[in-house]
């Protein structure tokens, strides 16, 4: 009993020392981000001789190649070799899922931006003069840009997929109301401020290390060992941090990193490559615009009894992450609301655009907004708020997903009804009506936005992680894991695991760099788990160090395992301080040859999927929250302010509350942004339109809400959570989808006659011509 | 070259990021430390991506580096780190060193300006809310600072020390004006670096920025002329001007952002030609006139509404520049109003924009210019519109007759910032909002739309 009483009291006590970091603690990088040293891919110090290469790519969007003639390029002084698919040692394939895409064009080109060649010279100056003197001859031929035309000429990267439960034709038999419509969204370009650029050098060997701006570096390293030819242990692959990535270096950083390499192979000679914004722009692929179309049956009670839905993505001109992006879709089609009968489709067009990828959310958000707006619709025509709708909908506890898994410590309604009552909602809702009634010139708008998001990558096999965690014997620790940090502060979460297994203060401990030679075989940093897998691994391998650093101490101190504990440097007995210090107790591990180095591997539990079926336990868990989005429209001029955005967000127990809020701010605007101002254009022939920072707008420090306030919501967390704290990058992103629907609302305040429209972005030009829509 | 890849590559001072190399970011913010003609230092931030190096001639070019204390942070480091204004990092640099521009600048101290400071700043991972908390911060580290700022930014850690000496240092740099080759001209940078920066590289270039016979701003007799070389800031800064235009700041708050407003200049603008030249609209609608000069100081002047041919082309021959810009100042009975619509109301362009300068005496109007943008090939001067108005009564039925008027005065295209439809509703709607802008007691939108 007493032992046990101790224990709990020790344990409390580093309760309430982790519960101050929580508070406290700060992005470990932050010191050196705002002195400007920290060091991102274009900073690093190169090598003497170091060449430079910029990308030839394709000035049509689909055709054939029928001549290239280079010379003139070639003969320009500092032009050092001009590479081609013909260079290639290896495979020309940098396909992850789907074997289709190229590294560089061979006879036909399938999007404007597809890479053709690299051109290596002494500077990115010169190698950009000679890429204006190739001259390329391309036959033409007919370009696809939309989902639907290539759905009607039977142009898809793969089978389709669908996802069902009950019986959606029966049960609209049932249904008292009963809407169709179509959507679109647009896609969203990522904008990470550090454009694309890897930095490849040669080593002994033929051995190659590429420091890569990347979130998968394991892609990396094996594409490359692809193309190249090589085993892949002959390719290290080292990021020390990424400035943004969002997604949109998931699987695109890649082929970057392997022109650079291949330049290396060929000239032995170290070489950078980082895109100029333009370049960035064309070639990359972004967030996915669908187009879709939905069905929705309604009880007279509001309850939705049947939703079907097709979901067309434009996919590109390659598979790239498509195939999965198009799953999630599928799992996120009824958001934070449970449907008895469910049939959703989706389908994964090839177009003439660049390949679309991975963006924040990853299909999740296209998913939702198609049911958001069916509501929307149903509601309007009904004569109900979309509240309403909302709100007789939630998900309860035990209710099935479409996709089979039964939803455990479900928060929807809990997280709704306190957003209802913190942000007294009822009164907000009177304000705005008073408002509306008493002007002309201006007219507001509210919406509420619930999310239920799913952890873990939904292709099960992904979710592992490594840690390996030296203790260096003068008691300062490095920990590497293959987590990647570009801002989400996963190297401070992975510091405070250590910092709180082995009590000892941050500065004690350094989080590597993330390289290939380190922790191999890794997942990309992406859908929201890495502090989840690399944290578990982390305090996995820092837990048997601490039980080994036990043992040690138990032997040298003489008193029982099981009373020993390690507290601000020192070893406790029975939370008693002892004279045996952190450092001591290393010293003393090492003279015992006691290992002070640990690897751990974690794969997540639980979670399993059948693609054969499409059921399973696709997730450790689902992250909830509700937000209220509240947005005046000048309605001389068609601009609009978001007056507020309050959200009640289910951290779980977050073990960063700064960095924590940081991700729900930065994901909220990012998501307005894709449902406001940022927008994607092409031509009919294929080229991007917003190809520059002055055509393609993201939100600025006056376009953001006046006020964010974002409340924790009160939940026990999750085990498979790191320290319970949940996963948090990606889940907010989707309350913006609520400022589309404010919007819409706000528009019809000032004209009755406007039809709901489910087009996005609802840009200033759609709010003014929807504001005046069929009236003069 | 620029002044970025002077710092970055030649330097190796890589703090300053390369984010867009447009100016439409912010990341590769620096300061530029100029001793005016009184001798004292001011410090204004510009985007370094696209100012030619050699328009750093005899300034002190702060990069963030420059702003680093030995062993400990800034205050406005800090008040980025203690508020998580900081994510990836690769912004953050330019935050930093436009928060430290803000302390060394003359601007009033207060939240407002110090958002306008970092206007030109764009962040991917924060949504600025904490970037906003890091900023009032600043603002108050700043309540106290006294007239002799220098060295009171020093003691309160703004800045580190060599900032007293940089004066002397100054004085010390022989300014030379520079027999320069011929060349394209270059004032701001603003424009040219934007559309042909590798074209500049390659070529020499005639940099004007400093050419004192360009600058000023001077009021006699009612007319204001203003040199070519003025930039955005310096109308902003002016406080006679701001006397005479109340609604001044709030107008070329519409412009661009604080760094790019810091080097665009007036010249530029004009000759620049686009059809929805911000700051060519304005003038526009003053009835300007420009003056131009030759290469051997031959000069002319026509009215700035007949300088626009078409589309990018005006009168303006080989060897010619723009020298100054002269209008009337406003009286007690004329109105003026600046209107422009964007995607993202800041930091962009147009999709229309225009200006109205309208004179009222008795509820009759006796003068009226007005000028729009982003609806034909240049920047329109509504000459049709504009008689129409001159000696009508200000009444909501001569605002929409006016409106049937511009509608056929105006001819716009769809292209990446609208449709044409939409540029037209937009002209309507700015129309109408000059009205209810400048004479919000008489008229609201009920006045000419029926549903409002």
């Amino acid at each position: 009993m007493h032992k046990n009483k101790s224990h709990n009291t020790l344990n409390s006590e580093l309760d309430a020392v982790s519960k101050a970091l929580k508070k406290s603690i700060k992005n470990l990088d932050s010191y050196t981000h705002v002195r400007g040293e920290s060091l991102y891919v274009d900073d690093v110090n190169i090598r003497q001789g170091t060449f430079h290469a910029v990308v030839f790519d394709s000035p049509k969007a689909h055709g054939k190649i029928k001549h290239i003639d280079y010379s003139k390029a070639e003969a320009l002084e500092g032009v050092e070799r001009i590479l081609t698919y013909k260079d290639i040692p290896g495979e020309n394939e940098i396909g992850g899922i789907i074997a289709d895409e190229p590294l560089f064009a061979e006879y036909d080109v399938h999007f404007w931006g597809m890479p053709i060649a690299l051109i290596v010279a002494e500077s990115e100056f010169i190698a950009r003069k000679a890429r204006g003197l190739i001259d390329i001859d391309i036959e033409e031929l007919p370009v696809i840009t939309t989902a639907k035309e290539a759905k009607a000429k039977g142009s898809f990267i793969n089978a389709p997929r669908s996802f069902s439960l009950g019986n959606t034709e029966k049960a609209f038999a049932d249904c008292d109301y009963i809407f169709e419509g179509e959507t679109f969204s647009n896609g969203q370009e990522h904008l990470y401020i550090e454009a694309q650029g890897a930095y490849a050098e040669p080593l002994e060997n033929g051995n190659i290390k590429i420091t890569s701006s990347t979130q998968g570096p394991t892609a990396v390293q094996a594409t490359t060992a692809r193309v190249l030819g090589l085993a892949m242990h002959k390719i290290e692959i080292d990021v020390t941090r990424l400035g943004g990535g969002f997604g949109g270096k998931e699987d695109q950083a890649t082929p970057w990193a392997v022109m650079a390499a291949l330049a290396t192979y060929h000239l032995n000679q170290s070489v950078k490559l980082v895109l100029n914004r333009h370049d960035d722009l064309r070639m990359t692929g972004k967030r996915h615009p669908y187009e879709s179309s939905y069905k929705i049956g309604l009880s007279k009670d509001l309850k939705i009894l049947a939703y079907e839905a097709e979901f067309l993505q434009n996919s590109g001109a390659a598979a790239d992450l498509s195939p999965a992006i198009a799953e999630r879709t599928l799992f996120h089609a009824t958001n934070s609301y449970f449907v008895p009968n469910v049939t959703t489709k989706v389908l994964s067009c090839k177009t003439n655009l660049p390949p679309n990828t991975a963006f924040r959310g990853f299909g999740g958000p296209q998913g939702m907004f198609v049911i958001e707006s069916a509501i929307a619709k149903a509601a309007s025509e009904i004569g109900v708020s979309s509240k309403a709708i909302q709100e007789a909908n939630l998900l309860d506890e035990n209710d099935t997903f479409s996709y089979g898994q039964i939803a455990k410590l479900v928060e929807a309604k809990n997280s709704w009804n306190s957003a209802k009552s913190l942000f007294n909602s009822e009164g907000l809702e009177r304000e705005i009506e008073t408002f509306n009634q008493n002007n002309s010139n201006f007219k507001k708008g509210i919406a509420f936005m619930p999310i239920c998001f799913g952890i873990s990558f939904t292709n099960t096999p992904m979710n592992h992680a490594r840690a390996l965690v030296h203790i260096y014997l003068d008691g300062s620790v490095g920990v590497s894991t293959a987590a990647v940090e570009m801002g989400q502060g996963v190297n401070t979460k992975m510091m405070q695991i250590a910092a709180q297994v082995f009590s000892i203060p941050i500065e004690k401990i350094k989080i590597e760099t993330t390289n290939t030679t380190r922790v191999a075989n890794t997942s990309p940093s992406a859908a929201s788990s890495t502090a989840d897998l690399n944290g578990k691994a982390t305090l996995m391998a820092c837990n048997s160090l601490l039980e080994r650093l036990k043992k040690v101490a138990s032997e040298d101190l003489n008193v029982s395992e099981n009373e020993i504990s390690l507290q601000d440097e020192f070893v406790y007995i029975n939370a008693k301080k002892s004279e045996l210090s952190w450092t001591e107790l290393i010293s003393k591990t090492m003279l015992k040859r006691v290992a002070l180095t640990e690897n751990a591997h974690y794969a997540t539990p639980e979670i399993h999927f059948d693609k054969t079926k499409e059921k399973g336990h696709p997730f450790a868990y689902h992250v909830y929250g509700t937000a209220i989005t509240t947005v005046t429209v000048d309605c001389t001029r068609g601009t609009y302010e978001f007056d507020s955005v309050k959200i009640v967000h289910d951290y779980g127990k977050s073990m960063s509350e700064g960095i924590d809020l940081g991700q729900v701010e930065g994901a909220l605007i990012q998501g307005i942004g894709w449902m406001t101002l940022e927008e994607i254009a092409y031509n009919d022939d294929g080229k991007l339109l917003s190809n520059a920072l002055s055509t393609y707008k993201v939100p600025d420090l006056f376009s953001v809400p006046k006020v964010v306030e974002t409340i924790p919501l009160e939940t026990k967390g999750h085990d498979l959570a790191i320290l319970k704290s949940k996963a948090v990058g990606e889940p907010p992103l989707m309350y913006g989808i609520g400022a589309y629907f404010a919007l819409q609302n706000a528009i019809k305040a000032f004209n009755p006659n406007y039809n709901m429209k489910f087009h996005a972005p609802m840009t200033a030009e759609k709010v003014l011509m929807g504001l005046y829509e069929d009236s003069k | 070259m620029t002044l970025l890849d002077f710092v970055r590559y030649q330097q190796r001072l890589t703090g300053t990021k390369i984010g867009c190399r447009e100016g439409d970011c912010g990341a590769c913010t620096v300061l530029v430390g100029t001793l005016n003609t009184k001798g004292i230092l001011e410090y204004q931030s510009i985007t370094s991506c696209i100012s030619p190096l050699g328009n750093a001639h005899g300034k002190h070019i702060v990069t963030v580096e420059g702003t680093n204390l030995n062993d400990k942070l800034t205050t406005a480091q800090e008040a980025m780190k203690s508020n998580y204004a900081t994510q990836c990092g690769f912004c953050t640099p330019g935050f930093v060193v436009a928060l430290t521009g803000f302390a060394l600048s003359n601007s009033e101290n207060n939240y407002s300006t110090a958002l306008d400071a970092i206007s030109g700043n764009i962040c991917r991972c924060t949504g600025y809310k904490s970037i906003e908390k890091a900023a009032h911060q600043v603002v108050e580290k700043l309540e106290n600072k006294n007239t002799n700022s220098i060295n009171w930014l020093i003691e309160n850690e703004f800045i580190p020390q060599y900032f007293e000496t940089i004066p002397q240092r100054l004085k010390a740099i022989e300014i030379k004006d520079l027999n320069q080759p011929k060349g394209k001209y270059i004032s701001g940078g603003t424009d040219l670096y934007v559309q042909q920066a590798d074209n500049l590289t390659n070529n020499s270039v005639h940099l004007i920025a400093e050419k004192d016979y360009l600058k000023g701003i001077t009021i006699e007799n009612d007319i204001c002329t203003i040199g070519t070389n003025t930039t955005v800031s310096d109308l902003w800064n002016h406080s006679e001007l701001n006397n005479y235009f109340p609604n001044l700041k709030k107008h070329l708050k519409l412009v661009s952002s604080e760094q790019i407003r810091n080097m665009a200049s007036l010249g530029g603008n004009f000759v620049n030609a686009s059809p929805i030249g911000d700051m060519t609209i304005f003038f526009l609608a003053l009835n300007s006139d420009i003056t131009i000069t030759d290469k051997d100081e031959k000069e002319r002047t026509i009215a700035l509404k007949n300088f626009y041919q078409d589309y990018k082309t005006y009168d303006l021959k080989d060897g010619e520049l723009l020298k100054n810009i002269s209008f009337k100042l406003p009286n007690k009975s004329t109105f003026f109003n600046f209107e422009k619509v964007c995607k993202r109301t800041h930091l962009d362009i147009a999709s229309v924009n225009s200006a109205i300068h309208i004179l009222v005496e008795n509820e009759m109007i006796s003068e009226a210019h007005i000028a729009i943008g982003g609806v034909a090939a240049i920047p329109k001067y509504l000459h049709e519109t504009s008689k129409f108005l001159t000696g009508k009564s200000l009444t909501s039925e001569t605002i929409l007759e006016a409106n049937d008027i511009l509608q056929n005065e105006i001819a716009p295209i769809s292209d990446v910032r609208g449709t044409s439809d939409y540029k037209r509703l937009l002209a309507r709607q700015l129309f109408f909002a000059h009205f209810t802008e400048v004479f919000p007691k008489q008229f609201t939108l009920k006045d000419f739309i029926q549903h409002a």
